[in-house]
């Protein structure tokens, strides 16, 4: 109905943005990120009795691995309360009197606190890329930018089922509750449910469609869109004889993960213009 | 250009198969300072989300200056509107000055506005203090001078001293005189109505979704045709030559606290009393036309 005044997505963003760095939100996750990165980076190998840097393409899976449970995580408590916070608290009345429509202040939201997930995580795994970088030819640091980039995209798909169900939710400790809920639900639950249904069907049925049934999980898409990228971990994951050729495609890959990010944030403000 | 700033008509609104606000007509004209009073869940807190654009209509329309309140031209009439919550919430870890500068973005004000507003609420000493910090009257102030960045035509004020000390709600009151000067029209809640009956222009009664009554306080007692009440202070024998003097007129009753009688008698019953009075001479020693408190009137509508 009404046309966005991006000036106004700005400014809330902003604020968003320099709350999380003035209460040290940043520099904290940016930190853990450094420190997880570093110590699979050198430590990874140590069951096999090696200590130190292998290869980027081990490093990175290791990483993979790590980023998905830490990162949803972290994006869905970083945006929990992004709305149901401001109504609960009362601050949200007076926003919206505001020449402010309600989709701008939840682009706004969302914008600022995807800026300051993606400040930490370029920072936190950054900082390890440089440390590694003297290792790294250009190929090895192109997948390890690919590595930070999915990372980036995985936590907006997660931030923005945090901000929908922020804003379905009647208050903070159901919307917590929720956010608890969805990363058991992505993160645990749903690989074993999709393992279960194949094992007692003895892949009978399903499964041609299993591989796109990992479309319906954010960090499914992760996983895969990082382990395609490495040869050596492909093979080692024996994905390549799993996975259909068209699902392979970085491109397809990305794709289904900005519509996991747009999905959940249409609906959001679908919601909240109700 | 509307005569009105704030013109509802036939506004309703239905939460499920609850009625909160039934079909109300209000007027209020510019550089009014209006009051909208009511007991908890009489609708005028549903009718200030309304007129605010927080809550859509269910039926009718509200314009505030000629336009729908949240029509096509939603964000030059909401530059127009300040608000202040009753229970104001801002961002505990920025500083006063921060605050402002934050709601004057998102209204397009200039930032160098924000330091003489805090000067203005009395908040200039802590404006580098981070909100956290500020008392609930502080945070109250803060909110009032959120409420009046960008000079608005309009305020809405609900419940606007809740949390202040005596003096500070004195400054309050002096400053909506100030803007009253300046033409700003102000409409209020509060259920502390002996500090709006003298204070406000006009008022409403909300009862059950509806208005039961608009108009100045005078008006409305006068609508109510509630009693006065005489006070007169005087010496020994003042209730006998009372009594004798008033025989006749419609008195309601008398009562005696110390050497001070309170006659409860009808309004049209005033004049000829004071008449009457007037010939006492020095047995009084002191009179008092008390008329009825908008509490009485409050509660003769409710009733």
């Amino acid at each position: 109905m009404f046309s966005i005044d991006f000036r106004q997505i700005g400014i809330i963003a902003g604020k968003e943005f320099w709350d999380r760095i003035r209460n040290r939100w940043v520099l904290a996750v940016g930190i853990v990120f450094t420190v997880f990165a570093l110590v699979i980076a050198y430590f990874g190998a140590a069951q096999q009795g090696a200590v130190g840097f292998r290869s980027i393409d081990v490093t990175i899976a290791s990483l993979v691995s790590l980023v998905i449970y830490l990162i949803p995580l972290i994006a869905l408590i970083l945006g929990f309360d992004a709305i149901v916070g401001e109504r609960e608290r009362g601050s949200l009345d007076l926003l919206l009197t505001l020449p402010i429509t309600r989709k701008e202040l939840i682009l706004g939201k969302y914008a600022g606190l995807a800026g300051a997930l993606a400040f930490s995580t370029i920072a936190g795994f950054g900082a390890v890329g440089v440390i590694l970088s003297p290792q790294l030819n250009l190929n090895a640091l192109f997948h390890y930018a690919g590595f930070m980039g999915s990372a980036i995209l995985l936590g907006f798909a997660f931030l923005s089922l945090a901000v929908m169900l922020s804003v379905f939710a009647a208050d903070r400790t159901r919307a917590s509750g929720l956010a608890i809920g969805m990363w058991f639900f992505f993160v645990l639950v749903f690989d074993l449910l999709l393992l279960g249904a194949l094992v007692v069907t003895a892949g009978d049925y399903g499964g041609d469609i299993f591989p796109y049934l990992l479309l319906l999980n954010p960090a499914d898409v992760f996983r895969v869109l990082n382990v395609f990228s490495l040869d050596e971990v492909r093979t080692l994951y024996g994905l390549a004889t799993v996975f259909p050729e068209a699902l392979s495609n970085p491109a397809t890959l990305g794709g289904v993960m900005l519509a996991w990010i747009v999905g959940p944030l249409a609906v959001a403000i679908w919601r909240f213009e109700r | 250009m509307a005569s009105n700033i704030v013109e509802a008509r036939g506004v309703t609104k239905d939460f499920g198969t609850v009625q909160a606000v039934k079909g109300v007509d209000l007027s209020i004209a510019p550089g009014e300072l209006f009051g909208l009073i009511g007991h908890n869940g009489a609708g005028k807190s549903t009718l200030f989300k309304m007129m605010l654009g927080l809550i859509p209509i269910t039926a009718g329309e509200i314009r505030l200056d000629g336009d729908l309140v949240n029509g096509p031209r939603f964000r030059e009439t909401r530059r127009k509107i300040g608000y202040l919550p009753e229970n104001v919430v801002l961002y505990d870890n920025l500083t006063g000055l921060e605050t402002l500068h934050f709601f004057a973005d998102l209204k397009a004000v200039a930032r160098k506005e924000c330091p003489a507003l805090l000067e203005k609420v009395g908040l200039s000493n802590a404006a580098g203090r981070r909100v956290r910090e500020y008392s609930k009257g502080m945070r109250q102030r803060l909110g009032f001078a959120q409420a009046l960045l960008g000079t608005p035509r309009l305020l809405f004020l609900d419940e606007p001293t809740t949390g202040l000390d005596p003096g500070a709600i004195r400054d309050f009151y002096r400053i909506l005189r100030e803007l009253k000067g300046e033409g700003v029209t102000m409409v209020l809640t509060s259920h502390i109505l002996a500090e709006i009956q003298e204070r406000v222009d006009r008022l409403a009664i909300m009862e059950d979704g509806r208005i039961r009554a608009t108009g100045t306080v005078q008006e409305l007692r006068e609508g109510m045709n509630l009693p006065l009440t005489l006070e007169i202070a005087g010496g020994a024998g003042l209730r006998e030559q009372v009594g004798r003097v008033l025989e006749g007129l419609a008195i309601e009753s008398i009562e005696e606290t110390g050497n001070t009688l309170h006659i409860r008698l009808p309004r049209d019953a005033k004049m000829p009393a004071l008449t009457r009075l007037a010939t006492l001479g020095d047995t009084m020693r002191d009179l008092h036309v008390r008329e009825p408190s908008l509490e009485d009137v409050f509660f003769g509508y409710r009733n």
